[in-house]
C-alpha cells in the first residue's frame, strides 16, 4: 500500500506520551479505510491506534478530536488556517502537536 | 460601596498620587543647563539609558515613549520577574506590578527578584525593593491583591500594554478580556519544564486575535510548575522576551497593516530550538474580542467555572485515612505492613522512608526488611487502569496492610481507592493523608521538604 513520508513532533509535555520522543519519522498510509487520501483526521486517529501509550489516549483525543488545549501546526501554520481535521497530509509535511502550557 | 469598588477605587487614587510625584520628581529633576537650555531627560538617564539610546531602533524619541508608557505586569514569579526587570532598567516610565501571593523559597530558583531575606514577604512588595533599587526613575505602582472580574477593568484602564506572566488559564482569559475591553495588547508567555510559549494578543488592539481566538476552550486539567516542575532559565528567557516584545511594542509605530499573530515556541532541552508558528487571525463570532457578540459584563463572568475547578479526584473518607503521626506509629510498633510510593523515579529518588531501596529495572523499588516493604509504582501505572497493574498484584499478594503515600495525598487517595476495591490486604489499605510534605513537615527528626 502507497504511503506517504511524513514527520510528526510533540511538544509542550505531550511527548510524555508518545515513548518520550518529540520527533517521529512516519510513513502513513496514502489512504484512509473508506480510501480518501489520508488527511490530519486520519492521522490523529492513526496515531491513537499505533503511537500513543494507550492508557493516556485521553490525554490527547478528546470525543474523536484532539483534546482542547492542544494546537496542531501543519508546517508551522495553525491547522486553523489550512482546513484543520480535513487537510489532506502531502509528503515531507511536518505536524506538530502542541499541548498549552500554562506554568508562570 | 462594595470591597471591591472601594478596592478599585483606593487603587486608582494610589496610582494617580504616584503619577503626580513622579511629574513633580522630573519636573524638578530637569536639568536647565546656566544659559536656560532644558534638557529632555534628567542627565543621569541620558547616563543611563545611553548604550540603548544609541541604537537608530530607539534613539531620545523611543526612550522619551518608554519614558511615557504604562506597563501592567501580572504575576510577579518566573515571568514576571525577569520582565519586570528589563522594562525598570530599560526606563519605562510606569510599571504595575499585580500579585497577592508571598514569596516561597521554593521560587527563588526562578524568581529573580525575590530573595532569601524577603521569603515570607509578599511578591509585589519584595520586587519593588528590587526594582526601586535598580531604577529609581520610574513610577512603581503595586497591586497588591488578586486580579478578578471585578477589579480588572479598574486597574487595566491606566496601562497602554499587559504583560500576561501569570500561572492559570482562568486568568490568562480574564486579562485578555479586559484587555479587549481596555483596548490594550497583551503580551502572553507561559512556560513549564523545558518548554515555552510567547504570543502577543489583540495587536494591534481591536485588530490581533485574543486569548479565546486562539484557544476558545480551556485544557481539561492544565499542569503547574509546582506539579510538572520548571527549569529556571526557561521560563528565565520567556519572561525576558515578553519585556522585549513590549519594548518594541512602545516604540514602533503601529503598522497601517498588522503582521498576522505569530506563535514562539521554545524548547530548551536536550536540543535549544525556536520555533515561529503562523496563527490564525481574529475568530469571527469570538465570545472575547467580536464587536457583533453580546457579551457578559466581566464582572459576571465565572473564569474559575468556565475554566473547570481543579480536578476534585477521589475523595476518601476520612477513616480510609491515617495522618503521618499515626503512619509513623505503625512503623515503629513493627507491625508488618508494605508502604507503596507511587510518586514518579524521579521523585523516589530525591528521598523515601527507610526500608526501601532502588535499582530495579523499570522503575519499581522493592526491598524486603524484616517488617516493613516499601515499593516505588509510580503514579501513571495506575492511571487509566482498569485493573491493578500485575506487578502492584504480586507484590501485595501477601500484604497484611497497606499505606501507600504521594507527594501531597491526592494520588494516593485514588491509588488507595482502587487497592480497596480489588480486594488488597483483605481491605487493611491506608491512605497517608498530606503524602511525604506533611510527613516531612511532621517529621521531629527532619525531612526533607520539596
Ligand atoms: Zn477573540
Amino acid at each position: 500500500m502507497a504511503t506517504i513520508p511524513i514527520t510528526v513532533e510533540f511538544s509542550g509535555g505531550l511527548e510524555l506520551l508518545f515513548s518520550n520522543q518529540r520527533t517521529h519519522k512516519l510513513q502513513i498510509p496514502a489512504q484512509d479505510p473508506s480510501g480518501n487520501p489520508a488527511n490530519i483526521g486520519f492521522l490523529v486517529s492513526y496515531l491513537c491506534d499505533n503511537l500513543v501509550e494507550a492508557k493516556r489516549k485521553d490525554l490527547f483525543v478528546m470525543d474523536g478530536t484532539v483534546r482542547n488545549g492542544i494546537l496542531v501546526l501543519i508546517n508551522d501554520s495553525d491547522w486553523e488556517l489550512e482546513g484543520e481535521d480535513r487537510y489532506e497530509l502531502q509528503g515531507a509535511d511536518n505536524i506538530l502537536f502542541v499541548s498549552t502550557l500554562h506554568g508562570g | 460601596m462594595s470591597a471591591a469598588e472601594l478596592e478599585g477605587e483606593n487603587s486608582l487614587l494610589k496610582q494617580r498620587i504616584q503619577q503626580l510625584e513622579t511629574e513633580l520628581a522630573s519636573v524638578q529633576a530637569a536639568a536647565v543647563e546656566p544659559d536656560g537650555q532644558k534638557w529632555a531627560l534628567g542627565l543621569d538617564e541620558y547616563r543611563r539609558y545611553g548604550r540603548q539610546m544609541i541604537m537608530p531602533e530607539i534613539g531620545l524619541e523611543g526612550q522619551l515613549r518608554l519614558k511615557r508608557a504604562r506597563v501592567l505586569v501580572v504575576g510577579v514569579g518566573g515571568l514576571g520577574c525577569p520582565a519586570a526587570a528589563y522594562l525598570a532598567g530599560a526606563g519605562v516610565g510606569t510599571i504595575g506590578l499585580v500579585d497577592h501571593d508571598v514569596v516561597e523559597a521554593s521560587n527563588l530558583h526562578r524568581q529573580i527578584l525575590h530573595s532569601t531575606a524577603t521569603v515570607g514577604t509578599p511578591k509585589v512588595e519584595s520586587a519593588l525593593l528590587y526594582l526601586r533599587r535598580l531604577n529609581p526613575h520610574p513610577t512603581y505602582i503595586p497591586h497588591d491583591f488578586a486580579l478578578s472580574p471585578s477589579n480588572a477593568i479598574a486597574v487595566f484602564q491606566n496601562y497602554d500594554l499587559v504583560l500576561d506572566c501569570t500561572d492559570h488559564p482562568s486568568l490568562r482569559y480574564l486579562i485578555s478580556d479586559a484587555a479587549v475591553l481596555t483596548n490594550i495588547p497583551v503580551v502572553s508567555a507561559s512556560a513549564l519544564r523545558k518548554d515555552g510559549q510567547l504570543i502577543v494578543l489583540n495587536s494591534p488592539p481591536g485588530h490581533g486575535p485574543c486569548y479565546r481566538c486562539i484557544w476558545p476552550r480551556p485544557p481539561p486539567s492544565p499542569t503547574s510548575c509546582a506539579d510538572g516542575g520548571i527549569l529556571g532559565p526557561v521560563v528565565g528567557v520567556m519572561g525576558v522576551l515578553q519585556a522585549l516584545e513590549a519594548i518594541k511594542l512602545l516604540i514602533l509605530p503601529a503598522p497601517s497593516t498588522p503582521a498576522p499573530a505569530t506563535m514562539t515556541l521554545f524548547s530548551a532541552w536536550p536540543r535549544l530550538a525556536f520555533r515561529h508558528c503562523r496563527m490564525r487571525a481574529r475568530r469571527t463570532g469570538c465570545p472575547g474580542c467580536s464587536p457583533a457578540v453580546e457579551r457578559t459584563a466581566l464582572a459576571d463572568t465565572d473564569y474559575v467555572a468556565f475554566c473547570g475547578a481543579d480536578a476534585e479526584g477521589v475523595r476518601l473518607a476520612p477513616e480510609e485515612r491515617v495522618a503521618p503521626v499515626e503512619y509513623r506509629s505503625v512503623r515503629e510498633s513493627g507491625a508488618p505492613h508494605v508502604l507503596l510510593d507511587v510518586r514518579d523515579p524521579t521523585q523516589f529518588g530525591i528521598c523515601h522512608l527507610r526500608g526501601s531501596w532502588s535499582g530495579f529495572p523499570s522503575c519499581v523499588c522493592m526491598c524486603v526488611v524484616p517488617v516493613l516493604t516499601c515499593v516505588d509504582v509510580p503514579f501513571e501505572e495506575f492511571e487509566g487502569a482498569s485493573a491493578l497493574p500485575a506487578l502492584v498484584k504480586e507484590g501485595l499478594s501477601t500484604a497484611e496492610a497497606v499505606y501507600v503515600l504521594c507527594r501531597l495525598g491526592n494520588d494516593s487517595q485514588i491509588v488507595t481507592r482502587m487497592l480497596k476495591d480489588a480486594g488488597v490486604a483483605g481491605g487493611h489499605v491506608w491512605d497517608v493523608r498530606g503524602g511525604i510534605r506533611e510527613w516531612a513537615r511532621t517529621a521531629p527528626e527532619g525531612f526533607p521538604e520539596y
